[in-house]
């Protein structure tokens, strides 16, 4: 069995954002592996441990995005393929979902794509089901556990949350499963993982390895654009204190809350 | 011959779901820029009944589909249809609400058309004919402004981020039959079952959320913030602590790893308001906040700020909510 995990390398969830000349940056703060992955890299691991599956972690992003590999290797995955390349800049999710399904197909023998719900930077959470897509895979996002793993079967049982409470949903294998916090708690890398990571070479694909049709990636092969990103508007007003017996402050509240018609 | 602005009506075992509702109200406006009236998708089991209400929230053409590969939401056969009928009928945007269900059937058609896609979008505009939107980025952080260079536009619009249309009884619209394009052999996910938490608030769609975090100590605790909620008819929310610390289920957590919501008052009790919680929580409109510290950060976003003890504020303000509400 082979399982791969797509990651991405994001700025650190506590970080300060600003916007300077139309770019994001983030000072001082350190370049992380995307939150929502970490769970996808957990249950990878986990699908090794159990079924002896070989881990695959697979990012797509610049050199620095190697960082984030390694993270994957020091936590148990096997091999760490990183595509980059300049022509491939400003891609979009969908452009982004191109790349990352040729690379899977390259890799050839794959029985199972983990994700991550989505990245905390571009925040669109489209990538895993358009992966899914291009593949013509089952499609398992927002999944809180895999329930069985058939392999002779080659079916898959997940449960998935959605907004009326969990769904119990089987398919086919392949498939492309999207996880969400509830499925594990990812592990720390292991010292020996760290420094087995340290020493590990990571492959790089360029776009032509990966025999990319140019008119469909960068940013000139993308679909959408951001002309502008900026900070966000300075919340109005500033913050009542009510004070007084717990009483009176119940009683300030209602007033106000009624007075402001939300309640 | 069908609209320019297409809307997807999601349902879920017969009810619309709000976003769906909010989704058609801002297709009706945005047809009003783009011109011609909206065509509403309808996809379904034993649905043809919500045709009207449909139709009432502003659709002029119902492309109604009702067959048993329809019958709970699948990406794979809602998406071929979708596509199918957007390649041969060409419209110019294709709106959703931006709940499990529309993030994915969007993502998916997206593809199959070669079309832009925008998820998660609290504003949409039309300049020099362009449809653009405003949607949060790097956790609603910053807020971006999205165009597109590919046609049709699929968006996905963030829940209670757009108004939802009142009913109008007097409006009339078609309804067109559409076949699915999908075979039950051909679609790999088969639904087993669901485990529906009956009788809760969704976080996505409500109006007033109260919720806990690190200050309520323990499972117990929450017992203050239910009875608040249950006075205010609001849904449970929760902080990452808690929610680690197993006091609450996961489908509670607001929050980065979490949901993001906006309701119109969001009550946070024992929660300090960590950058991580901000970024679930901070479009809604009016924040209360109750914590010991009077340093909390969580005190920066609120309208209104309670420094005390949760245990004794909530049960005092559960009181005074019940009486003001006549409950």
């Amino acid at each position: 069995m082979h399982v791969v995990v797509c990651v991405k390398q994001t700025p650190d969830s506590a970080a300060r954002l600003s916007v300077e000349n139309g770019q994001v940056t983030w000072g001082d703060s350190s370049l992380v592996v995307n939150p929502w992955d970490d769970y996808a890299i957990e249950e990878a691991v986990r699908l090794k441990e159990k079924h002896g599956a070989k881990a695959t972690a697979l990012a797509f992003g610049p050199e620095s995005a190697k960082e984030a590999l390694k993270t994957c290797l020091a936590m148990g995955c096997d091999e760490a393929i990183l595509i980059s390349d300049p022509s491939l800049d400003g891609s979009d999710a969908l452009a982004t979902s191109y790349i990352l399904a040729q690379a899977i197909r390259k890799l050839g023998d794959v029985d199972l794509v983990l994700f991550g719900k989505q990245a905390i930077d571009g925040d669109t959470g489209l990538v895993p089901i358009a992966v899914a897509r291009r593949l013509g895979w089952s499609p398992l996002t927002y999944t809180i556990k895999i329930a069985a793993l058939d392999l002779a079967a080659q079916t898959i049982t997940a449960e998935r949350l959605v907004e009326q409470g969990k769904q119990v949903v089987t398919s086919r294998l392949p498939a492309v499963v999207g996880t969400v916090k509830d499925i594990n708690e990812p592990r720390y890398p292991s010292f020996m993982g760290i420094r087995k990571a340290a020493k590990a070479v990571i492959l790089t694909w360029s776009a032509a390895d990966l025999g990319l049709e140019a008119g469909q990636v960068g940013a000139a092969g993308s679909a959408t654009h951001w002309p502008q990103v900026y900070g966000l508007p300075a919340r109005a007003g500033s913050v009542e204190m009510l004070t007084g017996t717990p009483a009176e402050i119940a009683v300030k509240l209602a007033d106000r809350l009624l007075a402001d018609k939300v309640i | 011959m069908s609209h320019k602005t297409w809307v997807f009506i999601e349902q879920f075992q017969g009810v619309i779901a709000p976003a769906a509702l909010e989704a058609l109200g801002e297709a009706r406006r945005l047809a009003g820029v783009l011109g011609g009236g909206v065509t509403a998708l309808l996809f379904g089991q034993g649905v043809e009944g919500l045709a009207a209400e449909v139709v009432a929230h502003g659709a002029d053409e119902v492309l109604l589909a009702d067959d048993a590969t329809l019958a709970e939401f699948r990406a794979e056969p809602f998406a071929a249809l979708l596509a199918q009928l957007a390649g041969e009928r060409q419209p110019e945007v294709i709106l959703a609400g931006a709940t499990t269900r529309g993030r994915d059937l969007l993502g998916m058609a997206a593809v199959d058309l070669n079309a832009s896609a925008f998820a998660d979008v609290t504003d949409v505009s039309v300049a020099d004919g362009q449809v653009q939107a405003t949607r949060p980025v790097y956790a609603g952080k910053l807020l971006a402004t999205v165009a597109a260079a590919r046609r049709p536009v699929l968006i996905s619009l963030r829940p209670r981020a757009f108004p939802k249309p009142e009913p109008d009884a007097a409006r009339t619209g078609r309804v067109e039959m559409v076949s699915p394009v999908m075979a039950e052999d051909a679609i790999g996910t088969k639904i087993l079952d669901y485990v529906v938490e009956a009788g809760r608030v969704s976080l996505a769609d409500a109006r007033i959320i109260v919720s806990g975090g690190r200050g309520v100590g323990g499972p117990d605790g929450f017992a203050p913030v239910r009875d608040l909620a249950e006075a205010l008819g609001a849904a449970v929310g929760a902080s990452r602590a808690a929610v680690d610390a197993g006091w609450i289920p996961y489908a509670h957590q607001v929050g980065q790893t979490g949901r993001t919501v906006a309701p119109d008052l969001y009550i946070a009790a024992g929660i300090s308001g960590a950058i991580q919680h901000q970024a679930g929580m901070r479009s809604a409109k009016t924040i209360v906040a109750i914590n010991k510290d009077a340093d909390a950060p969580i005190f920066k976003l609120a309208r209104y700020g309670i420094t005390g003890d949760l245990f004794v504020i909530l049960p005092a303000l559960t009181a005074e909510f019940k009486q003001r509400l006549g409950k």
